[in-house]
């Protein structure tokens, strides 16, 4: 166990004053293909233990390993979203291991040749921009699943054992490796989870992976060191695993400067270590150390024959590449209108896709934003969930835009359409009938609202007679208040002015 | 970590780590007698280089073959009981091993 747990870890920001973050991401990206890396067994999430096996898969004697062409194919689109190079020529290699997860003792990956290396990734935080290089993003395959049961209820003489379930054994994965980044340290842990999140929009939007963390499909290992204030040789890092969400991204990093910090201050040395994330605690504990086990024994893989991408290959795939998520938000910020604080405010509160997406139901973007930034934010931060899980849907919010366009409720009206859409009351329009909100344009109810005001306020009348039309504000409201805000405020003013002037 | 009484290839204490990594117990008596058999080996190979000149890449495959793929189809695999019929143990439909220790879930 951690011989580190006796030291209060130092405080984020006054780790700062001494040291300096350096960090590196690790991303694991499992390819949404429909079969495994190296055989046909079928990569379905969910499916009963061990019913998604072969002879190649659970390494029988004899079965022969064959590439899955889509899942090259999709770690270069990787690379080249990334801008990387793509190799000309490379290798899968065994990575070997005793571990029950892999049932061949090695994991098939690749070593020095991988396919894609040298890229960047341009990542945004608070509106200033930080590149993130990209050293290399390889291709390898998934691990089965252990677990692990206790000696109460085991059956080998009441022994502790693990339960071993082959499913995702083989399944394809690409992993994207950063080279060491150096950020203001104040920044740096929302650089860090700046880039995975952008990096998921990335495999988002290049449709190679459903990319869910919750399920293990994007996982994000975070290396860590720190090195004093103003000096240039890296420190011993250590490899925080199960990082499992974008907020985690943040918290472990911030965890792991606190404890660097205080073994260093301490005079005493950062151990070499894979660490674990523990969710409720924000901490990290203790893996295993980096040791002689860590020794793989890479070699070329005799069973599998050399990749040789050729050019016309990687042009073609060049060319079904998406729009990179940052030319798409400059895009849509000229497209828009909107300056450079506003939009930030967009990406910051995580609307950018579903402001995009309302737009294209037909609302004005200045409409969508106010919405989804403004209403539907409150209600996210109230129940503490993200935009995107308050289940409004951009076509709701388009359609309450609409209605607001045609007149038939105001902004005060629409904001109780959108209670009423959070409370799952149906459709807009349904929503609408069923509470009443439709606005009142008709003259006659209108009119005698508007006399009744008249009568009641003569002062505010005689200064509109004279010629002072913005003294009608006052008139407007007081039928605004009589007719419970559903009044056509529009229209309400040209009766005003008509019987006035 | 030269070590007397071998080659330069492979010296005893490089042998005994082997062994480790490979899950392999081997007594002194075995390491002294095969760190000196396979440091012959390794020298009859190291031969190899001195009539591969620079100019000759590294061999990794007996085969001239390269873009060797499969379509993304799925094809029926085995059925589980296939699966687990050579397993020593099973439980839950799954391969039961004794658990490694030392390692979290
Ligand atoms: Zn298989």
């Amino acid at each position: 166990m951690s011989v580190t747990t006796d030291l209060e870890p130092v405080g984020f920001d006054e780790a700062l004053t001494r040291y300096e973050p350096v960090f590196g991401l690790e991303v694991h990206v499992e390819l949404g293909t429909a079969t495994k890396m190296f055989c046909a067994c079928d990569t379905t999430f969910g499916a009963e233990p061990n019913t998604q096996v072969c002879p190649v898969c659970l390494a029988l004697p004899g079965a022969l390993p064959v590439v899955n062409a889509t899942a090259v194919e999709s770690a270069i689109r990787i690379g080249l979203a990334l801008n990387c190079s793509i190799a000309s020529w490379c290798r899968f290699a065994r990575k070997n291991y005793f571990y029950p997860d892999m049932p061949k003792n090695f994991q098939t990956s690749q070593y020095d040749e991988p396919i894609a290396f040298d890229g960047w990734m341009d990542v945004e935080v608070d509106g200033e921009t930080f590149r993130v290089e990209i050293e290399r993003a390889h291709m390898e395959e998934d691990t089965g699943k252990s677990l692990h049961v206790g000696g109460s209820t085991g059956r080998i003489h009441g022994a502790s054992h693990s339960l071993l379930d082959y499913n995702r054994a083989g399944i394809p994965l690409v992993e994207i490796v950063t080279r060491p980044v150096v950020v203001p340290g104040d920044k740096a842990p929302a650089v860090a989870r700046a880039y995975v999140q952008q990096l998921r929009e990335l495999i988002l939007a290049l449709g190679v992976s459903d990319a869910r963390m919750d399920q293990g499909s994007l996982r994000c290992d975070v290396n860590l060191s720190l090195r004093p204030a103003g000096t240039e040789t890296l420190g011993t890092r250590s490899e925080t695993k199960n990082v499992n969400s974008f907020r985690s991204v943040e918290r472990a990093f911030r965890f792991e400067v606190g404890r660097h910090a205080s073994l260093l201050d301490a005079g005493r040395s950062v151990v070499q270590e894979t660490r674990h994330f523990h969710e409720d605690s924000g901490s990290t504990s203790s893996g295993r150390e980096k040791s002689d086990a860590e020794d793989y024994r890479y070699f070329p893989e005799p069973d599998l024959v050399p990749v040789v991408p050729d050019a016309a290959w990687i042009e073609e795939l060049r060319g079904t590449l998406p729009e990179q998520p940052s030319a798409r938000r400059s895009r849509l910020q000229a497209d828009w209108g909107l300056s450079d604080l506003d939009m930030r405010d967009v990406v910051g509160a995580g609307a950018l896709d579903l402001v995009a997406a309302t737009v294209e139901q037909g609302s004005s973007p200045a409409a969508a934003r106010k919405w989804w930034l403004g209403e539907l934010a409150r209600a996210a931060r109230e129940r503490d969930v993200a935009l995107d899980e308050l289940g409004v849907s951009p076509t709701q919010v388009a359609e309450v835009q609409g209605l607001v366009d045609a007149g038939r409720v105001n902004d005060k009206l629409a904001r109780q359409v959108f209670d009423g859409l959070l409370a799952g009351e149906g459709s807009p329009e349904e929503i609408v009938a069923a509470r009443g909100l439709e606005v009142v344009s008709d003259d006659g109810a209108l009119g005698e609202a508007v006399d009744r005001a008249i009568e009641a306020n003569p002062d505010v009348a005689e200064k509109i007679r004279g010629g002072k039309q913005a003294a009608a504000g006052a008139l407007i409201g007081a039928v605004m208040k009589e007719m419970r805000g559903q009044a056509d405020a529009g229209r309400v003013r040209e009766l005003i002015i008509e019987r006035l002037s | 970590m030269s070590d007397p009484g071998t080659s330069a290839g492979i010296t005893r204490a490089d042998v005994a780590h082997l062994a480790g990594l490979s899950r392999i117990d081997l007594t002194d008596e075995e390491l002294d007698r095969l760190a000196p058999q396979l440091a012959v080996i390794l020298d009859s190979v190291a031969t190899v280089s001195q009539v591969a000149s620079q100019d000759i890449p590294p061999t990794s495959h007996a085969v001239p073959l390269q873009n060797v793929f499969r379509e993304d189809v799925v094809r029926p695999g085995l059925t589980p009981e296939e699966a687990l019929s050579g397993a020593p143990l099973v439980d839950q439909q799954r391969f039961a091993v004794p658990r490694i220790l030392g390692e979290e879930a």
